[in-house]
């Protein structure tokens, strides 16, 4: 038994990939382990990074496979012997195993009688395979952008420098990207030099030594502790919290420290938007903060040095922040000599999509999707101040052509939202219509994750709606609609903020009717001569609406089962049953996740299934039910208490549905229950007699469509063995 | 703050570098002498990078950026930057190393800072260009990009070059802590000990070239320039691929139909100026002849004229991308001819027992040397 450890080391490795490779590189190595053999009871895989590393070591490595005997089949019998004689065949067997043809045995298989033997294949060293073995996997691990630097078939994220490989105390002599495997490794660029690794348990120590922590855990925790530390020198202050920050810092150091810098309080004036993301998006700095998370004029820097005692690092971060802030301003301040409204006509000079236009087109399709869906809202009864979303979604997209934007395009809508604030935008508009401009705009580009937040307002609900709904419409016009991984245009996104939005603003609109007005918008318009022959017809815009209708669906589905955590099998119920109205499927959802565990409720989908493949099966022996069913051709008790049953029940869930109630629709669907598995316990639905088998089928089909208006049951997973009827 | 008392001035810093470079076998050259954005677009990088000779070289390129341009009132912009170009063609293995000893060099003591490698590819869709490697990151500040080529004018490169962009200014304002470019001492007199700096140098310059670019450049002429320098670019992108038609047997006469069939009054440049010595490689010396430097010194002058345009707020949304590709399709018609030009003129063996006449094909290999 032995330990084992590799290390890759690199030029620094693009912090945003580390921790994806890291975990791909320790299932690889295990996975070749446990292919090969090679694991001993329950091997203990580490795994370590730094920028300029990825290493793995396991505990409990055999040190060589174990001896297998494994059954070898030759020739039949007949081939093998002519006339009792052993034939050429037989000999060249007898030959490739090694033995005497005397030695060799006969089985029986299924296709006749075989000769056959023994073989024991001796197993080999662990060395020799993790030496042939793990160049492959290396090579195949994944990176979203690999690069060559000198021959061409050897690929990785950087340059590979070094390759450390241990068996205990031996090189594992393989050889990687032009690198042989030694037992040097390299400590941190400017604190450690070369450092031997004596042997794999060694590791991390050897590491620490030459002023590297090779456990990115430990480095997270470290940070975490300086930067609380670092904190503690201003009464009050707490830093900012920021995982994604913390992730990337941790994998752009090996040797953490941190600094505490401060900046010019008259910077505070710019608005707290603004610099947090020159601190954080630019110079990776943790903001500081009161307890009412007021922004502190003070940072935190992560260095990858061991301090900074003479206070050298922190005065070059200060410098190069107040730069940075300087330039901010001189950004804000000649923004400001340019309205948002004169902006507007420079966004002819701003291009959306090269065949989609530019923004100022966009401006003019949006303002009037946005009318449209402003339209119905408002007989719903939803209160949309009037003129709002009008002169929002005609100053949206202004600040593209603003130098803070320019320079911070992240954060574009917030740049906006907040010159609209500050400017005169109408002198007719009241204070509290101006600030609902202003906070549409703000929150136009949201939510820009599952995470993220809708819009505050209902004005951005809906600027944010026929702002995305007129990319995708546009996109998917173009056929350029997401594939695979592929999405340059971030359609997916879009499309599950415009579900987390209709959702989360509880808003009445069909998905379908939202994208005809959509792609109506470009009718007319200088795209449309780039779409193609398809929207030309009314069918094919058909078809290019019903491939988004299809695309939105998918995101509902992601929407439901991801972000708000419904089995997949009650989303699927749900959405069989009707896609268009997502506020409508939210509750339908929650409604068949709270009555699914009754047994009754289960008994229904069981029995829906039935129904339906005994349709199905009919349908398919040429057998079609009536065009409706007659309750005076019903014969058998059970039938006919089913058929009474139906038109009430159905009545009371109508009336249950139609107050949103579905809780207690479902429940008296699932009333049904006795009458529904008494029907098949006592009646005969594919009977000889043509008319009565039709009238059954026509009964069925009734039920089938009354009640899964709601929910389609039969996508219900169920335990019960009746789902398995076919 | 620098870690040494006399921090280096502007000319110092150059000078240093230049020398630490040097002494690593680069050969220095002087900037090149038309209007680039980068140091990257001269020659000495664009078509050095190609094909596979090896070279070093290092040079001073002042880099105009008519769209950054802040009349001299911002401290950290210009439109007119100071780059230092570093080429190494195949990178040594211990290029990021030597990169870190040349901040030594500069008086930068890596033990007393904070210095970070954070990925940052590199892309020029004018060039057809593109590559991976990082921004190098001292205290906060970026101080160099540092870029693995990977394709060049569309093309795939074998072997790599690695490029070192230093940004001048920054370091030197760095070096000096100074918060203005502008205040950066430029050169100090070592009689008096006087200072010159970067704005007595440069302040005039950055002023007027914004208000031309900006303000008063012509946008008509501005295309008419734009429009005349593509054309003529593309006739000599032409005339190249005739060229390469011609049979060396007949070669003048082949060139003639090739290229003096549209452009009849243009020089033929298949035949030389000068009497060839007749040893059967007049194909060869018409392609090595054959003046497509000139023709990337036109693509460049398109590139800052379009670049003049966008400052001045002349190219419309349809416009910019078509002039971006009309740029590419140039870079990269010249890097593919280029490759060609510098494999037909590659001094390989010389062929000394061709008494049976060499095949056509192989012609074309050898420089009339």
């Amino acid at each position: 038994m032995a330990d084992f450890l590799l290390e890759i080391g690199c030029e620094e490795i693009p912090a945003r990939m580390i921790d994806a490779a890291s975990a791909e590189l320790g299932r690889r190595v295990s996975d070749v382990l446990t292919r090969e053999r090679l694991t001993v009871n329950v091997p203990v895989i580490s795994m370590f990074s730094t920028p300029r590393r990825l290493a793995v070591s396991v505990t409990n490595v055999a040190v060589g496979q174990g001896d297998v005997e494994e059954q070898v089949t030759g020739p039949s019998i007949k081939v093998a012997f002519k006339d009792g004689q052993p034939t050429p065949a037989a000999h060249a067997f007898a030959k490739k195993v090694n033995t005497d043809i005397a030695r060799l045995q006969r089985v029986t298989t299924p296709k006749g009688e075989y000769l056959a033997a023994k073989v024991v294949n001796k197993g080999r060293k662990a060395a020799e395979i993790l030496r042939d073995t793990l160049p492959k996997e290396l090579a195949s691990i994944y990176w979203p952008k690999n690069m060559y630097w000198h021959a061409k078939n050897e690929r990785f994220v950087r340059p590979v420098r070094w390759l450390v490989a241990l068996l205990e105390g031996d090189v594992v002599p393989l050889e990687f990207d032009g690198v042989r495997a030694g037992n040097v490794s390299h400590g941190h660029r400017t604190l450690g030099g070369p450092v031997v690794v004596h042997r794999p348990g060694d590791y991390g120590n050897a590491l620490e030594r030459a002023s590297v922590i090779v456990n990115q855990n430990e480095r997270e925790q470290r940070i975490r502790k300086a930067l609380d530390d670092a904190a503690r020198a201003i009464r009050g202050a707490r830093w900012r919290e920021d995982e994604a920050l913390l992730e990337t810092v941790t994998n752009l150091t090996e040797l953490p420290s941190v600094i505490l810098g401060n900046f010019d309080t008259e910077f505070l004036e710019l608005p707290e938007e603004v610099l947090v993301t020159v601190m954080r998006d630019h110079q990776k700095y943790f903001a500081l903060e009161d307890g009412g998370h007021k922004l502190l004029p003070h940072f935190l820097a992560v260095l990858n040095t061991d301090g900074d005692p003479g206070g050298i690092v922190r005065h070059g971060h200060e410098r190069v922040l107040r730069a940075r802030f300087n330039d901010a301003r001189f950004f804000w301040q000649t923004d400001q000599k340019v309205s948002l409204r004169e902006r507007v006509p420079l966004l002819k000079n701003v291009t959306f999509q090269k065949d989609l236009g530019s923004y100022y087109a966009k401006t003019l399709r949006v303002q009037h999707l946005g009318s449209h869906i402003s339209g119905p809202l408002k007989e719903a009864g939803f209160e949309i101040r009037p003129g709002v979303v009008h002169k929002a979604s005609c100053l949206a997209k202004t600040d593209l052509t603003t130098e803070l934007v320019k320079e911070f395009t992240e954060l574009q809508g917030i740049v906006g939202g907040l010159y609209a604030r500050v400017q005169d935008l109408d002198p007719a508009l009241s204070p509290d219509a101006h600030r609902l401009i202003a906070e549409a705009i703000y929150d136009h580009y949201k939510p820009e994750s599952m995470e993220d937040s809708a819009p505050r307002t209902i004005e951005g609900a809906v600027l944010s709606l026929a702002d995305k709904a007129d990319s995708i419409a546009g996109m998917f016009a173009l056929g350029l609609q997401p594939s695979g991984s592929k999405d340059p245009f971030a359609l997916r996104r879009q499309a599950n903020g415009i579900v987390k939005t209709i959702a989360e603003h509880k808003l009445p609109l069909g998905i379908e009717q939202l994208f005809r007005d959509a792609l109506a918008g470009y009718a007319g318009s200088e795209a449309e001569k780039k779409f193609g022959a398809k929207f030309a017809t009314p069918q094919g815009r058909g078809e290019i609406l019903q491939s988004i209708v299809a695309f939105l669906r998918e995101r509902l589905e992601f929407y439901l089962r991801d972000a708000l955590g419904f089995a997949y099998d009650v989303v699927n119920a749900v959405l069989a049953a009707d896609a268009d109205d997502v506020v409508d499927a939210v509750a339908r959802a929650h409604a068949v996740a709270k009555v699914r565990p009754s047994s009754d409720f289960e008994s229904i989908s069981v029995a829906f299934k039935r129904m339906k493949n005994i349709l199905r099966h009919a349908h398919e022996a040429g057998s079609e039910p009536a065009a409706e069913f007659h309750p005076g051709a019903l014969k058998e008790p059970a039938e006919v208490n089913l058929a009474e049953l139906v038109p009430t029940t159905a009545e009371r869930v109508r009336e249950l549905r139609g107050k949103k109630n579905y809780e207690a629709a479902l429940v008296e669907i699932s009333r049904l229950r006795p009458a529904v598995d008494t029907f098949f316990d006592k009646v005969m639905v594919m009977v000889d007699d043509p008319k009565v088998r039709a009238n059954r089928l026509a009964l069925l089909q009734t039920v089938l469509k009354e009640f899964s208006t709601i929910a389609d049951f039969s996508e219900i997973v169920t335990d019960s063995k009746e789902s398995k009827v076919s | 703050m620098s870690s040494k008392a006399n921090p280096p001035t502007f000319q110092e810093l150059i000078l240093r570098l230049q020398n630490f470079w040097a002494e690593r076998g680069c050969v220095l050259q002087q900037p090149y002498d038309l209007e680039v954005g980068a140091g990257t677009m001269a020659p000495e990088t664009f078509l050095r990078v190609l094909g596979p000779q090896p070279y070093k070289v290092a040079y001073v390129q002042p880099s105009r950026r008519p769209a950054d341009g802040r009349y001299g009132e911002n401290p950290n912009r210009l439109y007119k930057h100071t780059q230092l170009q570093v080429i190494l063609k195949p990178p040594p293995e211990k290029v990021q190393e030597l990169y870190l000893e040349s901040l030594a060099a500069i008086g930068i003591d890596l033990r007393q800072h904070d210095i970070k490698f954070e990925e940052d590819n590199w892309e020029s869709p004018t060039l057809g260009a593109w590559g991976i490697g990082w921004q190098v990151m001292l205290d906060g500040l970026e101080i160099t990009q540092f870029t693995y080529f990977q394709q060049c004018g569309g093309v795939d490169l074998e072997p790599i070059s690695a490029e070192l962009t230093y940004g001048l200014e920054r370091i030197a304002a760095f070096l000096q802590d100074v918060n203005s470019i502008y205040e950066i001492v430029w050169a100090r007199d070592p009689e008096n000990g006087k200072a010159v700096t970067y704005g007595d140098v440069r302040l005039a310059d950055e002023l007027q070239f914004s208000v031309y670019n900006f303000e008063a450049a012509d946008v008509e002429k501005t295309w008419k320039h734009l429009d005349l320098c593509e054309a003529e670019c593309q006739a000599l992108l032409q005339r190249f691929h005739g060229l390469k038609k011609t049979k060396p047997a007949g070669a003048k006469a082949a060139a003639r139909s090739a290229t003096g069939g549209s452009i009849p009054e243009e020089h033929d440049f298949s035949e030389p100026l000068t009497p060839e010595p007749q040893n059967g490689f007049v194909g060869a010396s018409a392609v090595a002849r054959f003046p497509l430097l000139p023709a990337y010194d036109l693509c460049l002058k398109c590139s800052h004229l379009f670049n003049v345009l966008d400052a001045r707020g002349a190219i419309s949304v349809t416009e910019r991308v078509g002039v971006i590709a009309r740029i590419r399709n140039l870079a990269v018609g010249i890097a593919k001819a280029w490759i060609e030009q510098q494999s037909a003129s590659k001094p390989e063996v010389p062929p000394e027992d061709t008494e049976a006449e060499p095949a056509v094909k192989e012609k074309g290999r050898y420089a009339a040397k």
